[in-house]
């Protein structure tokens, strides 16, 4: 009794979780796909309709700029502070005696909501308030940072917050990751003479595999979900230039009383999810061997 | 487990007050009148309540004019838990009672005869069917534009009645090196400007025509280019920093002397007051260049609810908000002025008499339209869709023709 | 600041990696390192400036001045207003009355969910049984769906549990949306356990919980400083189920603070709203400094063993 109890303990601890992932995450899902194919507008609706609902969202310019800022957003997002924090991580494991204060420095970002945060972002990125007035105050009359109100750059905006709120985090599963590495290999490729540059691209960084997985997967979330980050900083605008599928079910979905629409949309955004996300899970956990 | 202990827990809980006593009645008031000003008018309702007898309890859910409410109201109404009075407006009124969940207060609209105290167009509003469901707060006029005196004495320039005049008003300003508008590039505020221009380049039945009946013809009717035009003349009046900027940094600049005119409703008077400004004296306000009134009516609604305490809650909160005293000290506070048109407007400042004529006059002469851009006139997605166009447009280098030939696009996918 | 110095002198002998560059090269390595880290200082705490600035200038002066000078006279009257004045709604209170609920939301969630990823994690990283990974993977993807996709089926499902509106119901929800990243982070950091010592362990007859009581948990403290920095900000800052899946008298911080800063058509008070701010991320600030030292120590302990 006690062996069959053991050896079935490590599924049981499992499965609520997996039951509530099941019903909470897959069982919504199921429910959004459901509703995308209604007319539901304020409220949710269970008559199937059809495939209407996405044709109007690929009729819909709003939903291209969002679609499109998606990619933009997500791949720069994820990718500068990915290298962001790591580079943070190391210049930070060079035995700094301030080490401690600069870290909060840097990952307190990530504390703040950006209910506010966006307001002062706003300030700091607008033309006429924040940084451009400032350097042209120091006498610079030439120089420009109006990315904010500028419909082709204003999402380069808010790829600079999201980097700024997210890449602390990042640089302290690094900093944690670089810290857990074997000294021992460390000192001795160093007695063996090998640069500091190889040792880092050759020996740490390969061993923290994982860091980066857990990184990814931290930040591609932060990307799909980047909702207050878009409402605080710009509210989509100039125009809808800076909108992105998140704003865009959230407005269709609770704004406008479009309820089908929004649904219709986060399949679609669910979807590109899937097809990136997938793949890489798929390469990062398969068994190795070695 | 929890879910049963939960289920037995509601069950006991529901036991317990259908056998308590009537406890006097109730309201949880869902709204995002939620700080500063707003807030203490609000708490002008709430201390009413509680002089007769009733117990408030608070909801305030801000943010983005009350699409957060609306997101908690929606969780509300579907987990079974809805809040007895919620602040909702235009259309949506109506489309809430098509789920079924909004309850009737035609016994106390009828005993207070609400009929006759109110514009015909504004009684409409608050009807659902053949009976009453919301119980109007407050009439904000949206078509105003505001003025920094001095600016115009100097420059000699007087408050425009047609856009013609506001245009030449606005190159004179722009060659004395002062910006003519000041004006927040959000998508609320751009279509603020836009129905504010439709209605001065169409008048009030072209109004009708394209942004409450969405009449196709009207949509793509050169009227409308016209109008896309206008916009495009105003975004050469406006400086180059304005996208995102909130609308009361707009009035700032007014106040400052940085800009000369602003288009808003007239919550933008609140800010001047708040700063010590005089109507008349520091400040002018006017209707927008051409005829007619665009309203934006605050209003609540009631959900069902069970229980003698709550329903009694709702009965006497509907009599409260439309009661005199309330609409007098509410809307002194707001800025905006009251719904009901038997109010006493002595104490009230000069705009905002001038604002309860023209809502008369209006009124008889039938331009008091709803304002498209806050939610009077349309459903939210046919509004938002076309909130689309005229931002896309306003902010990028659109045609005119191109941008009604999107609206028309635009519109119908709405559908 | 003197307890991480101490921390960083325990540390055994540096693995100098710059050791081997000559002196004044070395030097110069060192000035270009600290002006890097300096100027990325700046970044980060540029907004952190505008915000304290402005939470300590009076409103006339925010009105008439620059967004982001330094202030003319220095006032903490904003702060006061924000702790215990402003209004959120009819109550006008400020945050205070709203921290008891966040924190009441917070530490529950946060507890269980690590707890709860603790466990997954183990038995994902060693003791895989078949479709393990799949249910790891399926439990991976859960963490990508978009949080307004769940709100109103969720609203559906916490009333037919009757916790609709309710602090267990916030707790409840923010439990099953969090055990994906804490089994994801106690995953990936027992993976790189070796699994010969789960093999010894089990040879000696340890069972599955002696195991991970012993040998896993003595070794978790720096993934657990991890996996509570990064729910605990989580679910400190969360709004959109905050506003959701609360009623009078449930709203947690962020909800009162989003009802001080926004006004649709009043008078904004910058200054109040940048303090309040500032005073609702506080905790969240306080876990990054506080828990910034352990994850070090824990680290340093780690190290030592190692």
């Amino acid at each position: 009794m006690t062996r069959w109890l053991e050896h079935h303990l490590p599924k049981a601890v499992l499965a609520p979780s997996f039951l509530a992932v099941l019903v909470f995450v897959y069982g919504f899902i199921g429910w959004t796909a459901w509703v995308s194919l209604t007319r539901s507008k304020l409220m949710p609706r269970y008559e199937i309709d059809g495939f209407g609902q996405f044709v109007r969202l690929f009729a819909s310019p709003r939903w291209d700029t969002a679609f499109g800022n998606l990619f933009i957003f997500g791949l720069l997002f994820v990718v500068i502070s990915l290298v962001l924090g790591l580079l943070l991580a190391i210049l930070l494991d060079q035995r700094i005696r301030v080490e401690g204060v600069i870290r909060t420095i840097y990952l307190y970002p990530m504390a703040l909501s950006l209910i506010v945060t966006g307001t002062a972002w706003k300030w700091v990125l607008n033309p006429g308030l924040g940084l451009e007035a400032v350097v042209r105050g120091w006498g610079f009359e030439n120089f420009r940072f109006d990315w904010l109100v500028n419909s082709d750059m204003a999402i380069y905006t808010v790829v600079i917050a999201g980097v700024w709120q997210a890449s602390g985090f990042v640089m302290a599963l690094f900093l944690a990751g670089l810290r857990s590495v074997d000294q021992e290999i460390i000192r001795a490729a160093e007695v063996d003479g090998i640069p500091t540059y190889r040792i880092y691209s050759a020996i740490i960084i390969p061993s923290m595999a994982p860091i980066f997985m857990s990184a990814f997967i931290v930040l591609t979330h932060l990307a799909i979900k980047s909702f207050d980050l878009v409402i605080a900083l710009t509210g989509g605008g100039p125009g809808y230039a800076t909108d992105l599928p998140a704003t865009y079910m959230y407005a269709m979905a609770f704004s406008r009383g479009d309820i089908g629409q929004a649904a219709a949309s986060a399949m679609v955004m669910m979807a590109v999810v899937f097809a990136i996300v997938v793949p890489y899970l798929y390469s990062e956990l398969r068994p190795r061997h070695d | 487990m929890t879910f049963r202990f939960a289920l037995a827990a509601s069950t006991a809980l529901s036991v317990l007050g259908s056998a308590a006593a009537f406890a006097g009645p109730q309201a949880e008031v869902l709204h995002w009148w939620t700080s500063g000003g707003e807030a203490k008018s609000v708490a002008v309702l709430q201390q009413e309540f509680a002089e007769n007898g009733g117990t408030w309890t608070d909801m305030p859910v801000a943010g983005g004019g009350g699409d957060a409410a609306m997101t908690a109201l929606r969780a509300r109404v579907l987990s079974g838990n809805a809040p007895t009075a919620v602040q909702l407006k235009g259309p949506a009124i109506q489309e809430w009672y098509d789920e079924g969940v909004l309850a009737d207060i035609s016994g106390v609209a009828k005993a207070e005869g609400w009929e006759n105290l109110l514009p015909a167009s504004i009684a409409g509003h608050m009807k659902c069917g053949d009976t009453w469901c919301a119980a109007p707060v407050n009439v904000h006029r949206v078509d105003w534009i505001w003025a920094n005196a001095s600016i115009l004495a100097q420059n000699g320039i007087e408050m425009p009645t047609t856009w013609d005049e506001f245009n030449a008003a606005a190159e004179k300003l722009q060659a004395a090196g002062i910006i003519p508008l000041a004006h927040g590039g959000q998508a609320w505020q751009d279509a603020t400007l836009f129905e504010t221009v439709v209605l001065g380049i169409g008048g009030p039945a072209f109004f009708q025509k394209a942004l409450v009946d969405l009449d196709e013809s009207a949509l793509k009717s050169d009227t409308m280019v016209a109008a896309f035009d206008q916009m495009r003349t105003l975004r050469g009046y406006v400086d180059a920093n304005f996208s995102g900027r909130d609308w009361n940094l707009a009035t700032a600049m007014v106040m400052n002397g940085e800009a000369a005119f602003q288009v808003m409703g007239d919550w933008a008077k609140g800010e001047f007051l708040a700063a010590g400004k005089v109507p008349g004296q520091d400040f002018l306000c006017a209707s927008t260049p051409g005829e007619g009134y665009l309203y934006n009516v605050d209003s609540f609604a009631m959900f069902k609810v069970a229980g003698d305490d709550n329903v009694a809650g709702q009965d006497l909160l509907a009599k409260l908000i439309m009661g005199k005293n309330f609409q007098k000290v509410f809307n002194m506070n707001k800025g905006s002025i009251p719904a009901r048109t038997d109010v006493a407007l002595d104490a009230f400042d000069s705009c905002a008499q001038l604002s309860a004529a023209d809502m008369a006059a209006s009124s008889a002469s039938g331009s008091l339209l709803p304002s498209y851009a806050h939610g009077m006139a349309l459903y939210g997605p046919q509004s938002g869709a076309i909130t689309d166009v005229v931002t896309a447009h306003f902010n990028s280098e659109m045609s005119s023709a191109d941008a009604v030939a999107m609206l028309v696009a635009a519109v119908a996918n709405s559908r | 600041m003197t307890d991480f110095s101490t921390a960083n002198r325990s540390m055994p002998p540096p693995p100098s990696r710059m050791r081997r560059t000559g002196g004044v090269k070395r030097a110069l390595l060192r000035w270009l390192l600290f002006a890097g880290l300096g100027v990325f200082a700046l970044f980060y705490l540029m907004p952190l400036f505008v915000m304290l600035t402005t939470s300590l200038k009076s409103l006339e002066e925010i009105r008439t001045g620059s967004l982001v000078a330094l202030p003319r006279t220095v006032t903490f009257d904003a702060w006061h207003t924000a702790w215990s004045q402003a209004c959120s709604g009819i109550k006008c209170e400020g945050l205070r009355p709203y921290f008891m609920n966040s924190v009441l939301i917070a530490v529950p969630a946060v507890a269980i969910s690590t707890m709860i990823g603790a466990l997954n994690g183990y038995v994902v990283a060693h003791w895989r049984f078949r479709g393990a990974n799949i249910i790891f993977s399926l439990m991976l993807f859960g963490c990508f769906i978009p949080f307004q996709v769940v709100l109103l089926p969720m609203a559906r499902m916490l009333g037919l549990m009757g916790l609709a509106g309710t602090i267990p119901g916030l707790i409840f929800v923010h439990v099953i949306y969090g055990i994906g990243f804490t089994t994801l982070f106690f995953r990936n950091y027992y993976v790189s356990v070796p699994g010969e010592l789960v093999k010894a362990a089990k040879v000696d007859g340890a069972g599955f919980l002696r195991i991970f009581w012993s040998i896993f948990l003595p070794l978790s403290l720096p993934i657990f400083v991890v996996t509570i920095i990064w729910q605990f900000t989580q679910i400190w800052n969360d709004f959109l189920f905050g506003v959701s899946f609360s009623q009078a008298g449930t709203q947690p911080v962020t909800v009162a603070l989003n009802n001080i800063v926004n006004s649709t058509t009043g008078v904004k008070e910058y200054n109040v709203d940048m303090a309040a701010a500032i005073i609702a991320a506080l905790p969240t600030l306080l876990v990054y400094v506080v828990a910034g030292k352990y994850f070090i120590r824990g680290l340093t302990a780690g190290s030592v063993k190692g």
